[in-house]
């Protein structure tokens, strides 16, 4: 896969056409996501700490903490291993039924690098980004929740989560996030590229392609999770 | 000039070529015909390079190919066009975008250069004004016509075809065989044809090569290969015309 691109600028243009695809692609999804999961999470975080000695914004510490070290970067991760990788593995299992990989061996290019390569270095760079969204909606599904329930206010929000906010966090959040996202390239694009067969078998490399990504995305996190905290 | 030397290939211990050794000639039309199963495809395969053969040796023009350093075979890969049974198009690139995919790939052309390179290929495949179209919105036969634009793109000096005519309708078919006949001659390249229509072989034949379970059963002139006295060869012709 990493050998010398036939033309870089071609690389780069597919690159930024991957970007677009995995990122502004999945921006809709992960909005939503991220603003129930924060909502909810606040909700039930506060049905378990009703209690006079429990200060109100030991929740907005709470739920910022767990959006940016697990939520957000994990339950992103899993969904975007559904909808991207998914993506991956049957558009470069179908180019593979079709022989549209064989067509770019005969023209002599790469066609792993060509295809593969692309698809993870924009992987790469958005799902951190996507990551880094899904945060902030996040905290803001928890303001927002938090109001309108009436069981803390967003300045009470707000202090917990300042108060609570370490920087190592974010770095382990963004460890976790480019991590996921080499897994949910690279697994969905090796299945998609060792696709034989018709239809079928697309449909079958998708499904592994998933399955895969989620179970490496659940291992590597308590790896993780393990060795840096 | 293409040349086998005793090419052999097996999957899994099932020897599928057979010590193939046969030559195709520059500037011709030269035909592989059999039946299916018997190996056609999976000569050309070794030959284009999509599979490694379990031994012998392919050359094209004195060139090792099965020997070469990775350079050199993406170098010799530059120089060969091939033209899928399903037509392998990018399903994700508009028809001007397929025909130009290995200009951009391979060449310093401009984007103006790519562009009448691309119209002059179209127009020699009479799909000139579809540049906007994709796959999905032609019809077959404009398909094969795109695929041989997206093949002869680069100036080629061998051109592979794996059953050109597959799916088409009679009118069509001729009108691919003409087309590629008339390629063959005009840029003097090694055509290399897989087919079962012996219609295309009686039509725009020069040399045949006729695989029999996995051996060249017979090599010759189109114009012998009704007098050629091999049974197998004979049954296959009578068959064909029968269908």
């Amino acid at each position: 896969m990493f050998s010398k691109p036939e033309k870089r600028w071609v690389y780069i243009d597919r690159t930024v056409t991957e970007m677009n695809n995995i990122g502004v692609g999945s921006l809709a999804i992960v909005v939503i996501i991220a603003i129930f999961q924060g909502a909810v999470t606040t909700l039930q975080i506060a049905y378990q700490l009703i209690s006079p000695l429990i200060a109100k914004p030991v929740i907005g510490s709470i739920v910022s903490d767990s959006s940016m070290l697990e939520l957000a970067p994990t339950i992103t991760c899993l969904v975007l291993a559904g909808k991207v990788g998914s993506h991956i593995a049957s558009e470069i299992g179908t180019m593979r039924v079709s022989e549209q990989i064989d067509a770019l061996e005969v023209m002599g290019i790469n066609s792993s690098g060509y295809l593969a390569l692309p698809k993870i270095i924009g992987g790469l760079i958005m799902i951190p980004l996507l990551v880094v969204i899904s945060i902030f909606l996040s905290n803001l599904g928890g303001i927002i929740a938090g109001e309108a329930s009436g069981i803390l206010t967003s300045e009470e929000y707000l202090q917990g989560a300042r108060e609570s906010f370490l920087p190592y966090n974010l770095f382990f959040s963004l460890v976790k996030a480019f991590t996921y996202a080499f897994i949910i390239t690279s697994v969905s694009a090796f299945h998609g590229y060792t696709t034989s067969g018709g239809a079928l078998e697309v449909g079958a490399s998708s499904t592994k392609a998933v399955v895969y990504s989620a179970v490496a995305i659940l291992f590597s996190d308590y790896i993780l999770a393990q060795i840096l905290l | 000039m293409i040349e086998l030397k005793d090419v052999r290939k097996s999957f899994d211990g099932v020897e599928v070529l057979r010590g193939i050794s046969t030559r195709f000639e520059t500037g011709k039309v030269n035909l592989v015909i059999g039946s299916s199963g018997h190996g056609k495809s999976v000569m050309m395969k070794c030959m284009v390079g999509l599979l490694n053969p379990t031994s012998g040796n392919v050359f094209y023009d004195d060139r090792d190919f099965t020997n070469l350093e990775y350079s050199q075979l993406r170098q010799v890969r530059q120089e060969i066009g091939m033209l899928f049974q399903g037509t392998a198009l990018f399903d994700s690139l508009s028809v001007e975008e397929n025909v130009e995919f290995a200009l951009k790939m391979f060449t310093n052309m401009t984007k103006a250069e790519r562009r009448d390179r691309v119209n002059f290929c179209l127009e020699q495949v009479d799909m000139a004004g579809v540049n906007a179209k994709f796959p999905a919105e032609i019809s077959g036969g404009m398909k094969k016509r795109v695929g041989i634009a997206r093949a002869i793109a680069l100036d080629i000096k061998y051109l592979f075809c794996d059953e050109p005519n597959s799916g088409l309708d009679p009118v069509t078919s001729r009108l691919i065989d003409e087309l590629l006949k008339q390629i063959t001659e005009e840029f003097n390249i090694t055509t290399i044809i897989n087919t079962h229509d012996m219609k295309t072989v009686f039509d725009i034949g020069d040399d045949v090569v006729f695989i029999y379970k996995g051996t060249n059963e017979w090599d010759g002139k189109v114009k012998d290969i009704k007098n050629s006295g091999n049974e197998m060869l004979t049954n296959f012709i009578k068959a064909s015309f029968f269908d």
